[in-house]
């Protein structure tokens, strides 16, 4: 009948096409990464891969600088990761009634998201200055003192911090903003009945039936957060002296401008390794405090 | 619910410094780039100024920027592209077949840092001479586009209702004739989302191209990048670059806004 080989196979025909690809562009480099990071190359195409077994490694845990990166790679993460859920559910929680325009500020939530992160590095630069910026015209108009941002290796993560809140805590809040809009009113009425404040049915009502949706967001944003590059590298380049240098910009820096392949190729499976046992972490807590509510 | 005339007047404030501070960095490059260098310098003149199209028109003049925005758009419309037609029938196979495994596989593309993939495919696409090219640089960024158009499909076509596809098995149409005829139609606004996203990603992305484009296909952010590196930073030009780079992401994004905050809220929620 109708059901030639072609239609009986189809679901694998469909999906053959995105599998080779996903094959060869994503799984070829992960084998790839991982053997190379035993050898020592610098891409000279006299000088095969020499097999140094576990040397990059221990080389990489020896490195002072590879847990500096990691430092900064978890203090970015950190600070980045509880502002933007904190400010998020504020935002949403006071975005959440209706009022006149709340079209335009939905836009205007939506900009720093979807614009080019290179640009607004260069942006934030002008804005960070420390003579010309705004935001020393704005300390000083308040009678503060006025800061390096990032020309300070104290204040180049904070700084850094801000900018990663200012283009994604947006998205938290649109997350946060599509969960609020499916709890139901009833245990709000009833707290009402009660005479609760304000902050307890924040506290009592909302926060926990929240709960899945923030974790959800915070899931995503901690994938995300972990890997930040463009911004960084668009304003610091990992300085000033490497204080502002993450893993992913150590890896880069190894792999693209010293050529040690070998090492690069070490971090490189040691940071996947980071990221993915942490999101593991995540979806496992999820499924635990699902379980438990 | 009765509300308070003072929270009121409070709420109403806080959502304006809201916006305020989140507009702020583009009204400031928006400022900057139709200033002087010595406007930028003077903190007396940052409302009020005499605009100047110098900016605008050094960057279009001393360097190939028609070139770059020409790169920029051949490399996101192309990966898009690329990434629609080995993504949708694959998304219409996994939701349809329940194949969740490749859905997952396709996920961990998500999560794989990117420089994972970069010392591998550079070494490649240096060996077979394709570093400088636009296929390099479409390949690469499909490995976004493509994991993310087919992750908002799956969901798309799920919610799709199956009894259109049934009775068209029934009418004698084969399952490639219901992809091809029925269900690619009405998916237009999964797919408007989903490729917008994806051109989007592909336009702003920085990380693959620093590597794997040369002088010939140069895209836009690398271009902007590169304006730093001259001795003394000229503010204004920079600022006229970024807004050029900008712009065309933030139109589509504010024309097209419903079917992007879908976009990212399916890509988000589902997670």
């Amino acid at each position: 009948m109708q059901y030639s080989w072609f239609n009986r196979n189809l679901k694998w025909i469909y999906t053959l096409p995105a599998v080779c690809f996903v094959l060869i562009m994503m799984l070829f480099p992960i084998i790839y990464t991982f053997r190379i990071s035993f050898y020592e190359w610098s891409m000279s195409a006299t000088s095969p891969p020499v097999w140094v077994g576990l040397d990059n490694y221990i080389a990489l845990l020896k490195d002072e600088r590879f847990w500096h990166a990691t430092g900064s790679t978890f203090l970015f993460t950190i600070m980045a990761l509880a502002l933007e859920i904190a400010l998020g559910v504020a935002i949403a929680l006071l975005l959440s009634r209706e009022f006149k325009g709340k079209n335009i500020v939905k836009t205007v939530f939506l900009l720093p998201m979807v614009a080019t992160p290179v640009a607004m590095g260069l942006v934030w630069m002008l804005i960070y200055e420390p003579t010309i910026g705004a935001a020393n015209m704005m300390l000083k108009s308040m009678g503060l003192q006025p800061l390096l941002w990032l020309a300070s290796p104290n204040q180049v993560i904070p700084s850094l911090v801000i900018v990663d809140v200012w283009q994604w805590t947006p998205m938290i809040a649109l997350i946060i903003m599509a969960g609020l809009a499916t709890i139901p009113t009833d245990p709000y009425e009833a707290a009402d009945v009660d005479g609760a404040s304000a902050w307890t049915k924040f506290v009592s009502i909302t926060l926990p039936l929240l709960r899945p949706t923030i974790i959800v967001a915070a899931m995503l944003r901690l994938i995300d957060v972990l890997k930040t590059f463009d911004i960084i590298y668009a304003t610091t380049q990992g300085g000033p002296n490497f204080a502002s240098e993450t893993l992913n910009l150590y890896g880069y820096v190894l792999g693209f401008q010293y050529f040690k392949l070998g090492m690069a190729s070490s971090l490189l499976v040691l940071f996947f390794a980071l990221v993915m046992g942490l999101t593991l972490f995540m979806i496992w807590m999820r499924k635990r405090l699902e379980g438990a509510s | 619910m009765k509300k308070k005339k003072g929270t009121s007047i409070l709420q109403t404030s806080l959502t304006f410094l809201v916006l305020l501070i989140f507009a702020f960095p583009f009204v400031w490059m928006l400022l900057a780039s139709f200033k002087t260098q010595a406007q930028i310098m003077s903190t007396d003149q940052l409302l009020i100024f005499e605009p100047t199209f110098g900016n605008y028109i050094s960057v279009f003049k001393e360097y190939d920027f028609l070139k770059f925005i020409w790169n920029s758009f051949v490399v996101a419309f192309g990966s898009t592209l690329l990434s629609l037609i080995l993504g949708l029938p694959a998304a219409y196979a996994i939701a349809r077949h329940h194949l969740q495994k490749l859905g997952l596989l396709i996920l961990v593309a998500r999560i794989i840092p990117g420089i994972t993939f970069l010392i591998p495919w550079f070494i490649l696409f240096s060996k077979i001479q394709l570093v400088d090219t636009y296929t390099a640089l479409i390949l690469s960024h499909m490995l976004v586009g493509l994991p993310f158009i087919i992750w908002i499909m799956i969901s798309f076509f799920e919610a799709l209702p199956t009894e259109i596809e049934e009775s068209a098995l029934i009418d004698g149409c084969t399952h490639h004739q219901v992809f091809l005829r029925i269900i690619l139609p009405i998916s237009g606004p999964g797919i408007i989302t989903s490729s917008l996203l994806s051109f989007i990603f592909s336009w702003n992305n920085f990380m693959f191209s620093v590597i794997l484009a040369g002088d010939k296909t140069k895209t836009l952010p690398i271009a902007v990048f590169n304006f730093m590196s001259y001795s003394e930073i000229n503010w204004g030009a920079l600022m006229a670059a970024a807004c050029i780079i900008t712009l065309p992401v933030l139109l589509i994004a504010l024309v097209t806004q419903r079917y992007v905050v879908s976009g990212l809220a399916a890509g988000a929620v589902k997670g």
